[in-house]
């Protein structure tokens, strides 16, 4: 990885430097890359994922995925109506980043993103275990979010500087995304841990359910080691101290310990995923299911 | 000119000392009420500060806080399909979609409570039942073809409620409606979208689409509310130009932009007795069933009670957060108090 802090974000998936105006998927800071983008590139052969960067690329669309599927299910139940909107807006963000992550790692071998997430079995994700973590009540949404957010904060930022064009794309548009989600869950954190009794409790004990999957995350296989070799993406264990200062610095300000819990052993990047993935995908998928073939 | 002394009155007199007396009270109501029917005449906006009638503000409180409330219960239906959407690009839109009625509902209570009733006490009202919302939200989302029929239909009738609405006498509500209307567009475009891709699609799809169009058809043409000879209200609402068109015009209004639009998505409306009156020059449609109307708004509709309950779960889960964000400002608002006191 090169150390250049956000990296140049206005590279083009098409690779032809200096083409941007034969391009219609330049990216630039104010023409942020779709999806739709991504998905023509791959279609003209203009961007295509080394096997490596496509298994990659997998593991982060759907970990995006799964926890756009979990936080949609708040829009029309959340605390407040400006909650409906702001938790919307996050799990439409993420959404974005799946269909972008996917598009791209479908271009390995033709399939789209929509094969992607409705025609693959549970063992063929690739998510960790904190993204399939239930809802729980808003403090547990909200711990899980906050982990969520500061580490791919951390790892977005590093992939803008990804020798993967495609990759440092999407990475561009989603840190500037993923900042916001950061602010929104550690305002949230403050409150409930400073608010009432009953909302510090709840907080409390929301970390302490979701802390054991946040090992996962930063744990470095040899995928991870090829692609950090590479300059295409960094080593998970490289963002930890970053993650541990930053999120540090707000349970700090909120009276909170880091939870004295035991990690999980995970295994989603793996496929070996928890008793939850299986209802998620399940329910995602009924339809894709039921009328096999069909388009929408 | 007689008009100048015919100026905005502020809705509440300005800070006295003492109470005004009975006689400037009468002077106030009666030179608010001659710039009130100026501004009618004139079919100029009514301001929140300027004075009107108890009645109008009566009727506009109760209009748009059911048009708010009627965005908040019709999430759920689309709500019901976002996890289920077949298609991720199909997922993002119908997220963005029901957020976005999710904002509809956010200023919509703002223009409410404009006039003088906090968003808290219109929430409790809708779940103590006491204030109404859209019949329409009563019916469920059975398939994924709902939701192309209710964009297209279920929308496609607000809009036709709505834009006359831009126009609306109070300043507030008319300006919340032109934002609303212009979301609302994409939205009934997004479910022709979903129903011309499922007549276009299998069979199997084709049906769906259909038989979704056949349940939201009746549902929707009633959505305009009563016949023009049943609709009490509708005469002094036009009065007071909130309501432009008669409930009879939109409706027939609307039943020839469906008769268009249907033949190219290659369905069907469920009513056989749909013709241009060449007499009239106006569309008209079969009988609708009234009785099942006055059922569903009287409460006994196939999902009232789910819609209410669910609204009810959500805010009562809700408490201990609300709870917690109003302690945290108490607590930062005391700090920063000392803080200034200490400098």
């Amino acid at each position: 990885m090169h150390d250049g802090g956000h990296g140049d974000i206005s590279v083009g998936v098409s690779g032809a430097a200096g083409d941007s105006g034969a391009s219609a998927t330049r990216i630039t800071p104010g023409n942020a890359l779709r999806p739709e983008d991504i998905a023509l590139a791959v279609s003209r052969g203009a961007a295509k994922p080394s096997e490596d960067v496509a298994e990659f690329a997998l593991r982060l669309g759907d970990d995006a995925l799964i926890l756009a599927q979990r936080l949609g299910h708040w829009i029309s139940r959340a605390p407040e109506l400006e909650e409906d909107v702001a938790l919307g807006n996050i799990a439409l963000d993420e959404l974005g980043h799946a269909r972008s992550l996917l598009s791209y790692a479908g271009g390995l071998d033709g399939r789209s993103e929509d094969d992607l997430a409705y025609l693959r079995r549970e063992h063929e994700f690739r998510s960790a275990a904190l993204f399939e973590q239930p809802n729980g009540d808003f403090a547990v949404t909200i711990a899980r979010q906050f982990v969520v957010s500061y580490y791919q904060f951390e790892l977005y930022r590093r992939l803008t500087s990804s020798t993967d064009s495609t990759l440092a794309g999407i990475a561009a548009k989603a840190v500037k995304e993923v900042d916001y989600h950061r602010d929104h869950s550690a305002q949230w954190v403050l409150r409930l841990a400073l608010g009432t009794d009953e909302s510090r409790r709840r907080m409390i004990h929301a970390f302490k359910v979701i802390w054991p999957y946040v090992d996962e995350l930063f744990r470095d296989d040899e995928l991870t080691g090829r692609l950090s070799e590479a300059g295409a993406a960094p080593q998970p264990s490289s963002l930890r101290e970053d993650f541990d200062r930053l999120t540090g610095e707000v349970l700090a300000e909120a009276e909170l310990e880091v939870p004295n819990v035991q990690p999980t052993p995970g295994g989603g990047r793996r496929g070996l995923h928890s008793e939850h993935l299986g209802y998620i995908l399940a329910e995602m998928q009924v339809l894709a299911r039921e009328y096999p073939g069909a388009s929408w | 000119m007689a008009s100048q002394t015919l100026q905005s009155v502020p809705a509440e007199p300005s800070p006295v000392r003492h109470e005004p007396s009975p006689e400037d009270a009468a002077r106030r109501d009666a030179e608010g009420q001659a710039y009130f029917d100026k501004v009618m005449a004139e079919d100029s906006r009514i301001e929140p500060r300027d004075w009107m009638p108890p009645a109008y503000r009566k009727t506009l409180l109760r209009q748009i806080s059911q048009h708010a409330h009627s965005e908040i219960i019709g999430m759920q239906p689309e709500a019901n399909w976002i996890s289920r959407a077949p298609s991720l690009k199909r997922k993002a839109i119908l997220m963005a979609k029901v957020q976005d009625e999710a904002g509809h509902g956010l200023y919509l209570y703002s223009a409410a409570e404009t006039l003088g009733q906090p968003r808290d006490q219109m929430m409790q009202d809708l779940m103590d039942g006491k204030a109404k919302y859209s019949s329409i939200f009563n019916y469920p989302a059975r398939t994924w073809a709902d939701m192309g029929a209710i964009g297209w239909m279920v929308d496609g009738a607000a809009i036709a409620n709505q834009v006359p609405l831009c126009r609306a006498s109070f300043g507030p509500y008319g300006r919340a409606m032109v934002r609303v209307c212009k979301e609302e567009s994409f939205h009934q475009r997004q479910g022709f979208e979903i129903l011309l891709e499922l007549s276009h699609g299998t069979p199997e799809q084709k049906q769906m689409a259909q038989d979704a169009v056949n349940r939201w058809y009746a549902p929707a043409l009633m959505m305009f509310g009563p016949p023009d000879d049943d609709s009490p209200n509708s005469k002094q609402s036009m009065a007071w130009n909130i309501k432009r068109f008669s409930n009879d015009e939109l409706r027939n209004r609307f039943v020839g932009m469906m008769m268009e639009q249907v033949k190219v998505l290659g369905l069907t409306l469920p009513d056989k007795d749909i013709r241009f009156n060449e007499e009239t020059k106006k569309w008209e449609h079969g009988p609708l069933d009234w009785a099942e109307f006055h059922e569903v708004l009287a409460g006994r509709g196939p999902c009232n009670a789910q819609r209410l309950e669910r609204r009810r779960e959500a805010h009562q889960n809700g408490a201990w957060v609300r709870e917690a964000a109003a302690a945290y400002a108490e607590k930062q608002a005391k700090k920063q108090a000392e803080k200034e006191f200490a400098a």
